[in-house]
């Protein structure tokens, strides 16, 4: 029989963390771990270092002293095997203007290619059936948003790491995306967030709240 | 499908959506050939000796002018985070990136140059070595470019500090591409000059991705 050893492991786990921005310290000796199911977000008000964090734990941010550990192992040394099973989606939203949503999506989905009924679907849950063939300049903050938000259902990641997500979305477009969180947690992935919005209706939430002396 | 042929597909697709982008440079290295005569003296035996020097000028300008925008848009839209999210090799996509570029600004300005030789009379027999040394040089001069390009994505205003940078490492190609089409104007070989171009092609296509991707980890790994 084999026990499957990174299955017992924290999903992330930090150890220790020092980071400082213009020679302000955002944290010091912070330690947390993130396991399978559980939904971390990050809270704290504007300043306070919250996306240096998510930025770090994505592995984008490589100025900090500490150590990440990806199931047991150090960040940077597996990093491409880490690449591979997270989902990062930062401020900006890496849609292409000038091309078509399903264009744009079938470039960020481009390293696991899912088929294109699948990206179909993804567009069709995100309310843009229907705009697959409009540029993107052409659609709104909200719908722009929308676009790179159909990755989280075109494919399966087991760990997402999103900034503000909750950004230019309006009513059915919060709830549409609690529930994709809700689902990512139900079957075992794990999400770290920042948003300044409230995720009580999310199972296996925990929150960190950073200080943030401006 | 694989990020890199995925980005190729991607940029080559924009570049048809905005044409405007592209064929600005080309109407510059159009308008420079149309200009010299008119401003300099359109006695065809004056223009002949300086055609071939004149052209390799403005393909060299057309280039610069073309590269602020080879990486910027990508930093601030946030494509090239997502790229070093993927965690795929950098070295990849420097090189598919330059090969874009020379798609669309070194191709369809060799393949326009043998109009702008007719403009300046270049004599006969220099078209090949103008077509050639434009074919072996502008693929250089886009490679040599992204490292530029890589380097400057992050600073605002970083056009002037590109050619800064970038011209420098220009002139060696210019000098032997230049030399290769006055030789062949006055019926001497040129395969020398020719030789000397697919030297820096072959080193430029084995190292400036390393670099490009140095610069791009430097620009945003932070």
């Amino acid at each position: 029989m084999t026990v499957d050893r990174a299955a017992d492991l924290p999903v992330l786990e930090a150890r220790d963390l020092y980071c400082e921005r213009d020679d302000r310290d955002l944290f010091t000796g912070l330690s947390f771990t993130v396991g399978r199911g559980e939904l971390l977000q990050l809270a704290g008000p504007n300043g306070a270092g919250k996306t240096t964090l998510l930025r770090l734990l994505a592995g984008l941010n490589r100025d900090y002293s500490g150590e990440v550990l990806f199931q047991g192992q150090a960040l940077l040394k597996v990093y491409a095997e880490y690449a591979a099973q997270r989902l990062y989606l930062g401020h900006l939203a890496a849609v292409k203007k000038a091309l078509t949503p399903l264009e744009n999506l079938r470039w960020l989905t481009a390293a696991q290619a899912p088929d294109d009924d699948r990206l179909w679907q993804a567009l069709e849950q995100v309310s843009l059936r229907g705009y697959e063939e409009t540029p993107c300049m052409q659609l709104s903050a909200g719908q722009q948003r929308r676009v790179s938000l159909a990755r989280l259902c075109a494919t399966d990641v087991p760990l997402w790491i999103l900034d503000e997500p909750f950004t230019a979305l309006d009513k059915d477009g919060v709830s549409w995306l609690e529930q994709q969180l809700e689902r990512q947690v139900a079957a075992g992935g794990t999400v770290i967030i920042t948003s300044h919005h409230a995720l009580q209706s999310v199972p296996g939430l925990r929150q960190l709240t950073l200080g943030g002396s401006l | 499908m694989s990020l890199v042929t995925a980005t190729i597909r991607r940029d080559l697709l924009l570049a048809a959506r905005n044409p405007g982008e592209w064929a600005n440079p080309l109407m510059f290295f159009l308008m420079v050939a149309a200009l010299f005569p008119l401003a300099v003296d359109p006695d065809p035996s004056f223009l002949e000796k300086i055609a071939g020097g004149v052209i390799w000028v403005a393909a060299l300008l057309a280039t610069l002018l073309s590269l602020d925008g080879l990486y910027r848009p990508d930093v601030e839209d946030g494509s090239l985070e997502q790229w070093l999210a993927s965690g795929e090799s950098l070295y990849g996509l420097a090189l598919g990136k330059a090969l874009v570029h020379w798609c669309i600004s070194g191709l369809p300005l060799t393949l326009m140059s043998p109009l702008l030789g007719l403009m300046l009379s270049l004599p006969d027999e220099a078209y090949a070595a103008l077509v050639l040394s434009l074919l072996i040089g502008t693929p250089v001069l886009s490679l040599l470019g992204a490292v530029g390009a890589a380097l400057t994505a992050g600073v605002r205003g970083g056009g002037l500090l590109l050619s800064l940078l970038i011209l420098p490492l220009y002139i060696p190609v210019l000098i032997f591409a230049a030399s290769a089409v006055y030789h062949a104007g006055i019926g001497m070989t040129y395969n020398g000059q020719l030789a000397m171009l697919g030297a820096m092609l072959a080193l430029a296509m084995a190292l400036t991705p390393f670099a490009a991707a140095a610069a791009l980890k430097i620009n945003l790994l932070r």
